[in-house]
């Protein structure tokens, strides 16, 4: 295999990782008619936290154990996503304020609260790093991603890339096959029907919405902890990965499974730029790889315009997708 | 044998919308075994008080007791666990799963989650009660029949023995409906206890035991069916000796000022939804049009008014008052062009706030819908519209706290006379109505039925699509039927049976069919 | 729910919600301004417990950022400026119910092309005619960025919130690839036309941005009046409210949708073009600055009435620039800013719920009546 071809996809599929994290907690979110446009304040809670936790306790500890450390830092991820989710819920839920409005701010609130409190550990850096963390999180196993040329693209990567795609299958299993399954689709395409039998549609939108955060989040830490080689900076990138995440979900027409290869394309044409003018024999200038950066942005679109076209029933958005529910209303 | 305690009991219930009282003190009782008909006037409260045995709404005040068990409904899941499954006028589907899908969403949290399963036992039910269901079928693909059958399946396979059915027949055909009735009778021999919702005279006693009746929110009493009349009641419903008579003048030297020839409007599934519609309407007369719901009435009136895209081929030909014989064609123009060419047509749609008036706004705002683009200057006037605002309050008697207020905070009627008030104030050559009563109260369609004779009277041509048929014989001089789309044979109001309409709302009469 | 089938009767749910309807205004005041106090409380206690700093003095410091000098009030009205003015920009499309969450987008290619134009023809048009051609280019640009997703929207019904979302990140592309060619061989861009200060705003008094704030002050009056007394805003609100009853009162829809999406996105390059010849007379993938998608919460949240949303982008550039002042005073960061933005706008957004409904609380709801 041409070595191009090989780096080309050593870089897509963790850069698809993190954006297939996001766009599973958004699609479990928007299955129950919630549109989280928090999506990339969400990735950058649970960075920030998991990213934070492994840092102190690698500074703290005396010796600091690895799985510990992942531990430690997996659980602060989805709790602080998860909280960003609730406050999303309470508002558009409990208090039905507008769902997009309340997105934005929260996009807004979650990248403060993150480059606020990461100039802290920053202290005046750059950057600052665990590598403890980074090194556990992009172990790769042991010996298979040593087979040569297969064994590397297929095995190796982080543990995270692996725990993705069993995600990914799991959410489908669970929303196909399983009562909580459906009956979450029922709150997000009809909550009067689904309350009228019995579903307790504000509980669903609760739990979906939290959880799916909590997704969202765990990309934030892979961002963070090993896409990004553990290392912490005040930059933007997370809020672009965020909306391609958002991006991604419309790619997938609500479709877990989809997320998979979805998302890995995306790391394709989002690397595009670096690798195909040298598969090609093409030399390119630098301004023009800025240029193909926004061809993941317009795949999504060509996509939007296609679904919109064929109508097709089972590939339109959740029909109550962003609309609040209220049982009383008249 | 212990005292028999009926399925339902409710004590003094009491709700309330905002300042609005839906139900006030209210008890009443239903047995097993027996059919009782929830008689009432739109807006009297009857879908709220079942809501509340639904576990849709909570009462204000009052109880509701289970054979003999007070009991406390806070969710449709409560209602559903104590028996209660009710069949509501909205469907309460979800349009992507399948029947089988939407069967399981209602299953008991105790039932182990088995779509194979919940097939088998929905099958038994179909057997049981003979329905047609097909379990793999999406709800969108499926006809409004199908779908009520398939919500009675769902509360059975709950196992509802308390069913209430909210206006059943509202959307089905007489011989669908006749169908439902078979099951109902069914259903009442294996003891359930049924209520339906409806105020359709001749189904409450066709169908029920006892009859139950609301009036503004109260409960005015019950009779067992078999001592009931019609117009005893009416006469209970209204809370007034209500004559049943409306004014039919003689039409006035017709004129003919609509001629529609080949009308056909495509459907999206390629059976076309209107074909080959060809008729005249008259200046000084009301033309009725009957037919079910669904089968073309809304295509035709759209097409005329310039909403819809026909089939070419279509003539619409406006003949002006005084323009003697030249005709105006109306197809292929908008709305817009059509008023700009002068012609005088108004309509009132079915869906009143969703294509006729815009909710959110008031009655000035509401009265410039259709003149708000007259005159070259780019900034609308509110002057005129203001002034006719106040004259339709004045001459319709529209109950509104101010003509700011948005009209979707009115009442059915008022909205109503809203919207009818603009229309008739527009100087309409042709008039065009659909289910202009629709949600009214007996009241507030009489009036309308006065003022669409006084229209007739100034020599205006009336369309009006109904779905009383001894309102549309009254009220009428010819009726247009329509059945799937074509037109069924035009009949003369005056002579005509009610009998020979329903035969033609269902069944195409050969050779008849083009007239 | 489930689990309250034993309850004896009567015992109703604790708190039940119902609809409220003609809340007046003062009521309406009231409510906001108790939210407005009530964030200010809770990001006093985050400042208290998070810097150990009090936060009144605090407060106060921010207070200053805003109102300690004439500079510093007039840094304030300038930010609002550019704010206030996406958020006009975008309240006719959202009033039509039409998602622009594309301001971002549509200010940066607008800039793009006013910076285009000043570089290009600089040295070859008098000063009067290459801001006119720098505004009307910007104009068309951003009018274009709009243009794309309403015609999708009008022809196939094509969801405009995910469209325009996406077509941000096509604008910020081509701005970063067009400032890495006029760039050249520097390492970033700098001030263009330093020399020749060609398609600059004219300095009144004392500042470039007095012209942004003039012209934003006349949008504020333009929009109002346009949205409320003109023929055209009546059809935007019909068409806002259904499109059924728009197409009914003989109103084209689509032409509604294609031309309120034209002046949207028109206002929007209109704020990148003065954002690039009245205050930074450069171009960059930050000269939007967020503001696509902060003015979209300042829109909604006045309902799109221009002077309350003068009086939110206060609120926010308010806070912004007092957050600035307190990270120079207390060597904090500036982020804090988005932290305490955020929970204010999250108070206000859960406010309006106890505008819009009411609380009954079991046992005393009889009073109401």
């Amino acid at each position: 295999m041409n070595s191009s071809l090989v780096a080309w996809i050593l870089r897509a599929v963790p850069f698809g990782t993190i954006i297939m994290y996001g766009a599973m907690g958004e699609i479990l979110t928007e299955k129950s008619g919630n549109l989280n446009l928090g999506v990339p304040g969400i990735m950058y809670l649970g960075g920030f936290a998991g990213f934070a936790s492994a840092y102190y306790y690698e500074k703290l500890a005396p010796h600091p154990n690895a799985v510990l450390c992942v531990l430690l830092s997996l659980l602060c991820a989805l709790a602080a996503s998860m909280l960003g989710g609730l406050i999303y819920a309470f508002l558009t839920v409990t208090l039905r304020a507008n769902q997009n409005v309340t997105g934005l701010a929260l996009t807004t609130f979650g990248m403060g609260v993150a480059n606020f409190f990461g100039v802290y550990i920053l202290n005046g850096a750059t950057y600052s790093a665990a590598p403890l963390a980074n090194k556990a999180y992009a172990a790769k196993l042991p010996v298979l991603s040593g087979l040569g040329t297969v064994g590397q693209v297929v095995f190796g990567y982080g543990f995270l890339v692996y725990a993705a795609i069993v995600i990914a299958v799991a959410l489908h299993w669970f929303l196909t096959r399983t009562r909580a399954g459906l009956a979450l689709r029922a709150v997000g395409e009809n909550p009067a029907t689904a309350d009228a039998a019995g579903v307790n549609v504000t509980r669903h939108k609760y739990l979906a919405t939290s959880i799916g955060a909590g997704l969202c989040g765990v990309g934030g830490l892979y961002y963070v902890l090993d896409y990004n080689q553990g290392i912490w900076s005040t930059t933007g990138q997370m809020e672009a990965l965020g909306w391609l995440a958002v991006a991604l979900v419309i790619f997938t027409t609500w479709k877990p499974l989809n997320a998979i290869w979805g998302a890995y394309l995306f790391g394709m044409l989002y690397w595009l730029y670096q690798f195909l003018p040298s598969i090609l024999g093409l030399s390119i200038s630098s301004a023009m790889t800025e240029l193909v950066q926004m061809v993941p942005y317009v795949v999504t679109i060509l996509v939007l315009i296609a679904v919109s076209l064929r109508r097709k029933k089972e590939d339109q958005p959740p029909a109550h997708l962003g609309l609040a529910y209220f049982r009383e209303e008249r | 044998m212990p005292k028999r305690q009926p399925a339902i009991r409710l004590e003094h219930i009491t709700k309330t919308f905002g300042s609005v009282v839906a139900n006030r003190d209210i008890s009443m009782e239903v047995d097993r075994g027996e059919i009782l008909a929830l008689l009432g006037e739109n807006g009297s409260g009857k879908t709220t008080l079942m809501n509340m045995i639904a576990g849709i709404y909570y009462p204000d005040e009052g109880h509701i007791f289970l054979d003999g068990e007070p009991v406390d409904i806070r969710s449709p899941r409560d209602a559903l666990a104590h028996g209660v499954g009710m069949i509501h006028q909205h469907f309460k589907l979800v349009d992507v799963f399948s029947a089988a899908e939407n069967i399981a969403l209602a299953m008991g949290e105790d039932e182990k989650f088995d779509l194979r399963r919940v097939r088998q036992q929905a099958r038994a039910i179909c057997e049981k009660y003979d329905f047609a269901l097909d379990l793999e079928q999406k709800v969108y693909e499926m006809s409004v029949s199908q779908k009520q059958t398939l919500e009675i399946v769902k509360v059975l396979y709950r196992g509802a023995d308390i069913l209430i059915l909210d206006e059943p027949t509202a959307v089905l055909t007489p011989q669908e409906a006749e169908r439902l009735f078979v099951v109902l009778r069914n259903m009442r021999a294996d003891g359930k206890a049924i209520i339906i919702i409806t105020h359709k005279l001749h189904e409450v006693l066709a169908i029920s035991d006892r009859v139950a009746i609301l009036r503004k929110g109260e409960y005015v009493g019950d009779v067992a069916t078999k001592d009931a009349t019609e117009s005893a009641l009416t006469e209970m419903m209204v809370g007034e000796k209500v004559a049943l008579d409306i004014r039919r003048t003689p039409p006035k030297d017709p004129v003919c000022r609509l001629r529609v020839r080949d009308l056909t409007v495509p459907g999206p599934e390629g059976v076309p939804l209107l074909q080959n519609a060809s008729f005249e309407a008259y200046g000084g007369e009301i033309l009725g049009i009957a037919g079910i719901s669904g089968n073309g009435q809304r295509e035709l009136l759209e097409s005329i008014a310039g909403l819809q895209a026909p089939a070419p081929g279509a003539r619409i030909e406006y003949f002006p008052p005084d323009g003697g014989d030249t005709p105006v064609e109306l197809l292929g123009k908008s709305p817009r062009a059509i008023r700009e060419a002068g012609i005088h047509l108004s309509f009132v749609p079915e869906d009143r706030l969703g294509m006729g008036l815009v909710g959110s706004m008031g009655m000035t705002d509401n009265m410039m819908l259709k003149s708000y683009g007259a005159g070259a200057s780019p900034l609308v006037d509110r002057r005129a519209p203001h002034e006719l605002a106040e004259e339709v309050r004045a001459s319709l008697g529209v109950v509104t706290p101010g003509l700011e207020t948005p009209v979707s905070q009115l009442s059915g009627g008022n909205v109503q006379k809203v919207l009818v008030g603009r229309e008739l104030a527009a100087d309409p050559v042709v008039l065009m109505t659909a289910y202009a009563v629709r949600g009214l109260d007996i009241n507030t369609s009489y009036t309308i039925y006065r003022l669409l004779d006084e229209q007739k009277q100034r020599g205006v041509a009336v369309l009006y699509v109904g779905e009383e048929l001894d309102v549309l014989l009254e009220l009428c001089d010819r009726i247009l039927v329509l059945c799937g789309g074509r037109v069924n044979g035009i009949l003369d109001a005056r002579t005509a049976t009610k009998e020979e309409i329903g035969l033609r709302m269902t069944r195409l009469v050969e050779g008849e069919a083009k007239a | 729910m489930s689990g309250h089938l034993s309850h004896p009767a009567g015992a109703e749910p604790l708190v039940r919600i119902a609809r409220r309807e003609g809340v007046g205004f003062w009521q309406k005041v009231l409510v906001r301004a108790a939210a407005v106090l009530l964030a200010l409380v809770v990001d006093a206690l985050f400042l208290f417990f998070v810097t150990g700093l009090n936060p009144l003095r605090v407060y106060g410091v921010m207070w200053g950022g805003t109102f300690a000098n004439f500079t510093r009030f007039s840094w304030m009205l300038r930010d609002l400026s550019s704010l206030l003015c996406v958020g006009i920009a975008l309240a006719p499309a959202f009033k039509m119910r039409f998602w622009n969450v594309g301001g971002e987008g549509q200010i940066l290619i607008g800039g793009l092309v006013a910076a285009l134009v000043m570089v290009q023809l600089g040295s070859s048009l008098p000063a009067p005619l290459l801001i006119l051609a720098m505004g009307l280019g910007a104009v068309a640009a951003g009018a274009l960025w709009g243009f794309v997703p309403a015609w999708f929207k009008a022809r196939w019904n094509t969801n405009e919130t995910l469209f325009t979302l996406m077509m941000n990140y096509v604008a910020t592309s081509i701005v970063a690839c067009a400032v890495n060619i006029m760039r050249g061989k520097n390492s970033a861009l700098g001030t263009l036309n330093r020399a020749s200060r060609a398609g600059w705003f004219p300095a009144i008094f004392g500042q470039r941005y007095t012209i942004n704030i003039i012209v934003v002050l006349v949008l504020t009056f333009a929009m109002y009046a346009y949205l409320r007394w003109s023929k055209h805003g009546y059809e935007i609100s019909v068409v806002g409210e259904s499109e059924n009853t728009a197409r009914y009162a003989g109103i084209n829809v689509r032409k509604v949708m294609l031309r309120t999406m034209l002046l949207s996105g028109g206002i929007c390059g209109l704020c990148g073009f003065m954002l690039v010849a009245g205050r930074d007379q450069t171009i960059s993938t930050a000269t939007a600055g967020g503001r696509g998608f902060t003015a979209i919460i300042v829109a909604w949240l006045a309902k799109f009435n221009t002077f309350y949303m003068a009086l939110i982008s206060f609120l926010l550039v308010f806070l912004e620039r007092g957050a600035s002042e307190i990270a120079s005073a207390y060597s904090l960061n500036e982020y804090g800013a988005d932290i305490i933005t955020g929970v204010i706008l999250f108070f206000i957004l859960g406010s309006e719920f106890f505008i819009n409904y009411r609380l009954i609380i079991r046992g005393i709801h009889k009073e109401g009546r």
